[in-house]
């Protein structure tokens, strides 16, 4: 029959046990793998601080296979309740059946628990992570009177871009004060171009070019940017060029329609590109 | 929605009149200028130059006259008498950006240069005149700001003068360029002139002297000139390095060939302004200076004296920096012999800019300087070359936190087209061109000088009917905490509806899904801006009844317990707007607030747009669910300049209402003008907004707009 589209075969992640089989590629930043190794081992959970784009999730990725530990991703969002981390009751066939929200399937199966930005949390959510992050590691799930008691290889991780919060939107010292805390910026311009050249196999000289333009971006951050362009910008628009399209192109459309709407803006950046390539 | 009445305004309708005889205009003169005339300087001539203009010029002149006298008298009397020749030259529009030019620069380098523009008006008729294909400087200014600031190196900001160059913190461009045919051409003259400039400083060229190095030439005029074709074939070559797609533009320019072979050497990458210096004198006798379309020209004295004051700046910043880092790494006071801690590694790879990178040790370990410092230590390298042995010490203490403080923040510098201090900057909307002018308006936060309290008490007893039944609507108004039944979304079973929804089952109907119970968070989550016109059309009874309308709006709020603010708006021209700082929202209503709400007074011209924007952006520094904006005025934008009076005026404001709609805020505007009706509809929608002539209907209204827009 014309015009018939063949189904595709959509992979549906099982969140209950994502077990990373390949080794993820992570280019280390300094020494962020012990630190987090040690802290692991130490049952203190951890946070991630740094801007977005720039390899935080990529690292826990990378740990999780390291580690053998399923890794459970949670993306905070201003709505996001204590039920949806904890579970709740839902009805069916005429009974009430709970179901586990993530943080509590993390607990159970010794995964890594990973919040992604956790100041867009509501502020009463994050406090029920209070009990599991430090030495009692138990998630109260009051609804069902129960305690979990999360086992040794349970880990607690966050990350949180402190550049990018607004002044009602800062992580509480009661939180923060419960966290080892990494730093993740942007890579050193060779690693980064290390890792343009990994991810994309785009050429050294084009490489180079875009970090400059990365760089000249992030000198634009707090003059019209609130950040300036990522690792994973510069891998997005890499991808592009190392398909043929043309680097101004790839740049105005990767980096910086990424970065403003502000026509002003989107120009500068685009005159900074073409200065480049 | 309706578009805007223009003709509505009675002001823009202008009466063809008699002209003013001679006579009457040196009355007026006269009494205008009076600080300014003496028995040898009279104004008699001045109004005999105007008598023969029409009307309309006329009213222009006094109009304009008076206005610049309120700045200084003298500029006053300047205008005066170059008006006439400027208004055979230019029409009003052009005359008023004129006027706006010389008032500029008064503000920025004084009376001497700002009369100097008045007397100028020939030079500023022959730029204005440009073609089609012309670009203006306030065209290109923010692009080439943004761009600027991403090229790196130090901040820099940008400003008009006749001829392009340095003094290697602002880069001076010149206000309109239309060498060339096409816009894009013009623009990237622009671009180059700007990016060359910004090569001076970060390559280096005024790091030796240039003056003492054109002194001992014949002509040193034409030593300087050509010295400055030698260091843009060095920059270039720079620029080409940093920057080949540019480069490649530029040379199309001047089909890349190099003023002269000689040159060649100073195009390899090791070359700097001593070798410049150096081939000057073996091309001295027989090069001839050559200038592209966008070179620059050196002014070595003025940028001398930038960099020496900077020199002497950053020297003693870097050392209390370094203070600072040792305060922290010993947590303890300065030691005794803080010399010899600190180093520089040079590390022979290039950094982002071609310049081999530094990294500053501490006893033998590099340390990782916060941002400020290592843009300090960018710029002392920029200036040297190298960090000095001398500047490694530590020195000071909380010297350089003061320093930062008392400075305003980087960022306000790239704001900074024009050098305003401590002032917010506002964009506004231009209806015609359809798109925003950058950083338009300069805005202040003033205080209120206090009024007399007691009219709070008196304003509370005349309307003491009013303000109980106000308290008592308002209680109502008051939110309860709520359990929300039946909700697909919630924390807990809503047992009752999973019986009843169990029911149904059973009869054959569908499951519903809103079973749960969701708690309604109890806090009324409201913040209210008030947003009070101060301007001179409110003086009398306008202004008495808003302040009693703000006192009775204080009254409710007070009852609901939201948070408040209120804040006067007012000002003249785009250099000056203002806003008086009546309440915060964390200030309480007290009686230092009352007698500030008994002080609002009549002042100046009302430039709506940049005081919408800004009570917009204190207003989102508060987090709560509905944000009101509420506008007590007596009618529409409208300011000194004509040129926002009108469609212009309403449009910005409508924009700065849209854009706070957009930033989540609820704008609503209560009016005294009785002809407010025609064009409030356009600005607020045809809801938000109410007449209130009478001050003692106001709690009606209130509790009405409260219903509408809090809920
Ligand atoms: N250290 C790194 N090693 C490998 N890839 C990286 C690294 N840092 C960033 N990337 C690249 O950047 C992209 C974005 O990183 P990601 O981890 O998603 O950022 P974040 O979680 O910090 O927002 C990754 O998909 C990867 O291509
Ligand atoms: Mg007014």
């Amino acid at each position: 029959m014309p015009g018939q589209i063949a189904p595709l075969h959509t992979k549906v992640l099982d969140a209950d046990a994502r077990l990373i089989e390949a080794e993820p590629y992570y280019e280390p930043l300094g020494g962020e793998i012990a630190l987090f190794e040690a802290a692991y081992a130490s049952q203190i959970p951890v946070l991630l601080k740094g801007p977005t784009g720039c390899g935080k999730t990529r690292f826990m990725e990378y740990m999780a296979w390291r580690l053998k530990r399923p890794l459970i991703t949670v993306s905070c969002h201003d709505d996001l309740t204590a039920s949806d981390l904890v579970g709740r009751y839902l009805i069916t066939n005429n009974e009430t059946v709970w179901i586990d929200g993530p943080l509590a399937r993390a607990v159970r199966c010794g995964g890594i628990c990973y919040l992604d930005e956790v100041v867009e949390a509501r502020k009463d959510t994050t406090v029920v992570i209070h009990p599991l992050a430090d030495d009692r590691r138990i998630l109260p799930m009051e609804k069902r009177g129960e305690l979990l008691q999360a086992p040794r290889e349970f880990v607690l991780t966050m990350s949180y871009n402190p550049g990018y919060q607004s002044v009602l939107k800062g992580l509480k010292q009661s939180t923060r004060q419960r966290f080892i805390a990494i730093e993740f910026g942007y890579p050193a311009a060779d690693l980064e171009k290390k890792i343009i050249i990994t991810e994309t196999g785009l050429d050294a000289q084009s490489a180079d070019k875009l970090i400059k333009l990365a760089h000249m971006t992030r000198n634009l951050k707090g003059n019209g940017l609130d950040e300036g362009a990522s690792t994973r910008l510069l891998v997005h628009a890499a991808k592009l060029m190392a398909r043929g399209i043309a680097p101004r192109t790839a740049c105005s459309g990767a980096i910086a329609e990424a970065l403003s709407d502000d026509p002003e803006m989107l120009r500068a950046i685009n005159e900074l590109a073409s200065s480049l390539f | 929605m309706s578009s805007p009445p223009r003709s509505s305004d009675p002001r823009l309708t202008v009466a063809a009149a008699e002209p003013l005889s001679a006579n009457a205009l040196e009355d007026r003169l006269d009494e205008i200028l009076d600080p300014v005339l003496s028995t040898r300087r009279t104004a008699t001539r001045l109004a005999e130059a105007v008598a023969p203009l029409p009307r309309e010029h006329q009213d222009f002149v006094l109009h304009w006259v008076a206005v610049i006298a309120r700045t200084n008298p003298e500029m006053a009397y300047q205008f005066a008498a170059a008006a006439p020749q400027a208004l055979a030259r230019l029409d009003l529009a052009s005359a008023e950006a004129w006027i706006i030019e010389a008032m500029d620069t008064y503000d920025r380098d004084g009376l001497y240069r700002g009369s100097a523009v008045f007397k100028n008006v020939g030079e500023f008729a022959r730029l204005s005149r440009g073609t089609a294909a012309a670009v203006s400087f306030e065209d290109v200014a923010q692009v080439l700001q943004l761009f600027i600031c991403g090229l790196s190196g130090r901040r820099l900001r940008l400003d008009t003068a006749a001829r392009p160059h340095t003094d290697t913190e602002t880069l001076f461009l010149p206000p309109s360029i239309a060498l060339l045919p096409r816009r894009e051409e013009n623009f990237f003259i622009y671009k180059a002139m700007a990016t060359l400039l910004w090569a001076q400083g970060r390559f280096g060229t005024f790091n030796v002297d240039l003056d003492a190095a054109c002194a001992g030439y014949s002509d040193p005029e034409r030593a300087l000139d050509l010295l400055n074709t030698l260091e843009t074939v060095r920059l270039e070559a720079c620029i080409a390095r940093a920057l080949p797609g540019l480069a490649r533009e530029m040379q199309k320019l001047h089909a890349g060939q190099l003023p002269d072979s000689r040159c060649a050497v100073l195009a390899t990458p090791a070359a700097t302004i001593s070798d410049s210096v150096a081939l000057l004198a073996q091309v001295y006798a027989d090069m001839a200076p050559v200038h592209y379309s966008y070179t620059p020209v050196l002014q070595p004295e003025r940028a001398a004296a930038v960099r020496k004051a900077r020199l002497a700046k950053e020297k003693s910043e870097f050392q209390s920096a370094l203070a600072q880092l040792l305060e922290e790494k010993d947590n303890s006071a300065v030691p005794p012999q803080p010399a010899e801690r600190f180093s520089i590694q040079a590390s022979g790879l290039p950094a982002g800019n071609g310049n081999a990178s530094h990294e500053l040790m501490l006893d033998g370990k590099p340390v990782a300087p916060p941002e400020n410092v290592s843009q300090l230590m960018d710029s002392i390298l920029q200036d040297l070359g190298e960090i000095p042995d001398d500047y490694l010490v530590a020195a000071g203490d909380g010297g350089y936190r003061q320093n930062r403080r008392d400075e305003h923040d980087p960022a306000d510098v790239w704001k900074g087209v024009y050098h305003e201090e401590g002032a917010f900057f506002y964009n506004e909307w231009d209806c015609k061109r359809r798109h925003y002018r950058k950083n338009w308006c300069v805005l202040r936060e003033l205080g209120v000088l206090p009024g007399n309290a007691d009219f709070v008490d008196a304003t509370l007893a005349k309307y003491a009917p009013q303000v109980a039944q106000l308290k008592r609507t308002f209680e109502l108004l008051r939110g309860e905490d709520k359990l929300l039944k039946k909700q697909p979304n919630g924390d807990d079973i809503d047992l009752d509806a999973v019986i009843a929804a169990y029911a149904d089952m059973k009869s054959g109907m569908e499951l519903s899904d809103r079973l749960l119970t969701k708690r309604h968070k109890s806090e009324r989550d409201l913040a209210v801006m008030l947003m009070v016109d101060m301007s001179g059309s409110t003086k009398g009874w306008i202004n008495d009844a808003e302040r009693e309308a703000v006192i009775m709006l204080c009254e409710a709020l007070e009852v609901l317990g939201d948070r408040y603010a209120i804040y006067g708006f007012s000002g003249i021209t785009r250099k000056r707007c203002e806003i008086f700082r009546i309440k915060r929202f964390d200030e309480p209503y007290d009686t230092a607030v009352k007698s500030r709400i008994a002080g609002i007074q009549p002042q100046d011209y009302t430039r709506m747009g940049a005081a919408i924007r800004h009570l917009t952006t204190l207003l989102n520094q508060i987090e709560a669910r509905t944000k009101l904006l509420i506008t007590l005025s007596d009618g529409k934008p409208d300011d000194y300049s004509d040129h926002y009076r009108g469609e212009y005026g309403i449009e910005d404001t409508r924009q700065a209402l849209i854009e706070a709609h957009r930033a989540g805020v609820k704008p609503f505007c209560i009016t005294i003008d009785r002809e407010a009706r025609d064009y409030l509809p356009h600005l607020y929608g045809p809801v938000n907004w109410t007449l209130v002539d009478e001050v003692a209907r106001l709690p009606l209204k209130v509790a009405d707009i409260y219903r509408r827009l809090a809920t």
